[in-house]
């Protein structure tokens, strides 16, 4: 096999991946509709409006709830300041989960 | 093989032993165009997927919120604007939600307390979020206690455990009953701390709302496609924070690779010389270069894309995570579903293939229709 055949084998097996790529998009999309189904029920039952993705204010938690004077709404266009909103790291005790917490011995040795 | 595609072949074969010639720096250009796309292509899908799933999953929320404003900020709602909302037409159901916010001295996080509207709680049960079982540690049949409002602390029981595969919408739940709720935060009966409408006709949500706002101008209603919009904005944002951040590095590679194809070395200069000497046309020599650009754009193309896709739905976009998905402390655990828009990988081909291969073919034109002499002196 000469080099330019080669290459056109490698190109076309990463254009066939690429394409792959949307089947298996479609494929895991069609398996996470029961996971999506639940979200959506528990929205519709409980008359949800915000995703909890940024729970460590009032006005982020619900940030279309959030009202005129939050930090959230300072000035037209003004997105939230608060911690997730900016590059900060977290804070040192964010970054131990409660199991680590509960193993960790209360006195140190 | 018919002679044009024969003649095409040939040239890719030149080319591709040209590249092979200049190794070091031109794996050196593969590897640094690929990280370029991937870190493109990874924001991109994320955002992406991110967005997408928002949408799907607020798609069952109120199409109406109504909140009562005090002095420019959110205050609790009585059953008389309840009574008088029942005038509007289009108006399906309405119904006053019961929910607030109790800060978690012991884990430093808001919960989100919740009266259910069609859920049967006993007093003094509760069922929570995963969020927050994970966080406290608790299971069904354990205790959780909260300071209420008058200073004692109440004790709630849990009865349940919201299902997990809705955690991106209620990890930070605690599901309360209506006495347990107005008694905790004080809140008096007949009170609500906003309204949930649901319209009929969705045509008709805007006007509706112009209704209430005439009707109880006291109030502000927001609307379902604004908490849509709220979050397709903030997603943006996110992308666009990070395409920011990228900004250096995509600047420092469009100097590079246009200083690598537009200025041409002396040894390309010669090379193009001595092909036209020996009898190629200026034609030959531009396809040559096209291929060139071509092959390292494209095969680059496809590989950052490919490690995109793979950083993002398989290692849950470990190395951008931090920055647009956001911290808390109750984060809600989940797996992004895959969304590829097709026009938006159309246009990141369009921007990182397209002026590749052009800034490889100026110079090259530009040389080629020299005297093969001049140029290889």
């Amino acid at each position: 096999m000469c080099r330019t055949d080669r290459f056109l084998w490698l190109l076309g097996v990463l254009v066939l991946a690429t394409l792959l790529t949307f089947a298996d998009a479609w494929l895991r999309s069609h398996e996470a509709s029961p996971r999506l189904a639940a979200s959506a029920a528990l929205v519709q039952e409980l008359g949800l409006t915000d995703l909890a993705l940024f729970t460590e204010a009032r006005y982020t938690r619900h940030l279309s709830q959030a009202d005129l004077h939050t930090a959230f709404q300072d000035h037209p266009l003004a997105l939230e300041h608060f911690p997730s909103g900016s590059l900060l790291a977290p804070p040192a005790h964010l970054l131990t989960r409660h199991a680590d917490r509960a193993a960790a011995p209360e006195v140190p040795d | 093989m018919p002679i044009g595609l024969q003649r095409q072949k040939y040239l890719i074969d030149f080319t591709l032993a040209s590249l092979l010639r200049r190794r070091a720096k031109n794996v050196g250009l593969l590897a640094v165009y690929t990280l370029i796309v991937f870190a493109l292509a990874s924001v991109m899908l994320y955002t992406n997927a991110l967005r997408h799933e928002a949408a799907h999953v607020l798609e069952g929320a109120p199409e109406i919120v109504l909140q009562r404003m005090v002095a420019g900020r959110h205050d609790l709602i009585g059953e008389d604007h309840l009574a008088r909302i029942g005038q509007v037409r289009g108006v399906q159901t309405k119904a006053g939600r019961l929910w607030g916010y109790f800060y978690d001295p012991a884990v430093k996080a808001n919960y989100t307390l919740m009266v259910p509207p069609d859920r049967e709680i006993a007093p003094g049960d509760a069922i929570i979020g995963a969020g927050i079982a994970r966080t406290r540690g608790l299971s069904a049949g354990d205790y959780l206690t909260l300071r209420g409002s008058d200073g004692k602390a109440h004790t709630l029981r849990i009865a349940g455990l919201l299902d997990s595969r809705s955690e991106l919408v209620s990890s930070d739940l605690v599901l309360v009953a209506e006495p347990f709720f107005r008694g905790f935060f004080g809140v008096p009966a007949g009170q609500y701390t906003d309204i949930a409408l649901r319209v009929r006709n969705v045509q008709e949500v805007r006007k509706v709302a112009e209704k209430l706002t005439l009707l109880l101008p006291d109030t502000r209603p927001i609307l379902r496609e604004e908490v849509l919009r709220t979050y397709d904005a903030i997603f943006n944002w996110r992308q666009g924070l990070v395409a920011v951040l990228l900004l250096g590095a995509v600047l420092a590679f469009v100097v590079f690779a246009w200083d690598k194809a537009s200025g041409l070395s002396a040894e390309e200069r010669r090379e193009i010389g001595i092909l036209k000497a020996i009898g190629w046309e200026t034609s030959d020599v531009i396809r040559m270069k096209f291929w060139e650009g071509a092959i390292v754009s494209l095969t680059a193309f496809l590989l950052g894309y490919l490690g995109a896709y793979v950083h993002v739905f398989f290692a849950d976009a470990a190395l951008f995570e931090p920055v647009l998905k956001g911290w808390a402390v109750l984060y809600p655990r989940f797996s992004l579903v895959p969304a590829v828009d097709g026009l938006q990988l159309a246009t990141l081909f369009f921007f990182t293939v397209f002026p590749y291969t052009v800034a490889t073919i100026v110079p090259i034109w530009r040389a080629a229709i020299t005297d093969p002499d001049t140029v290889m002196r």
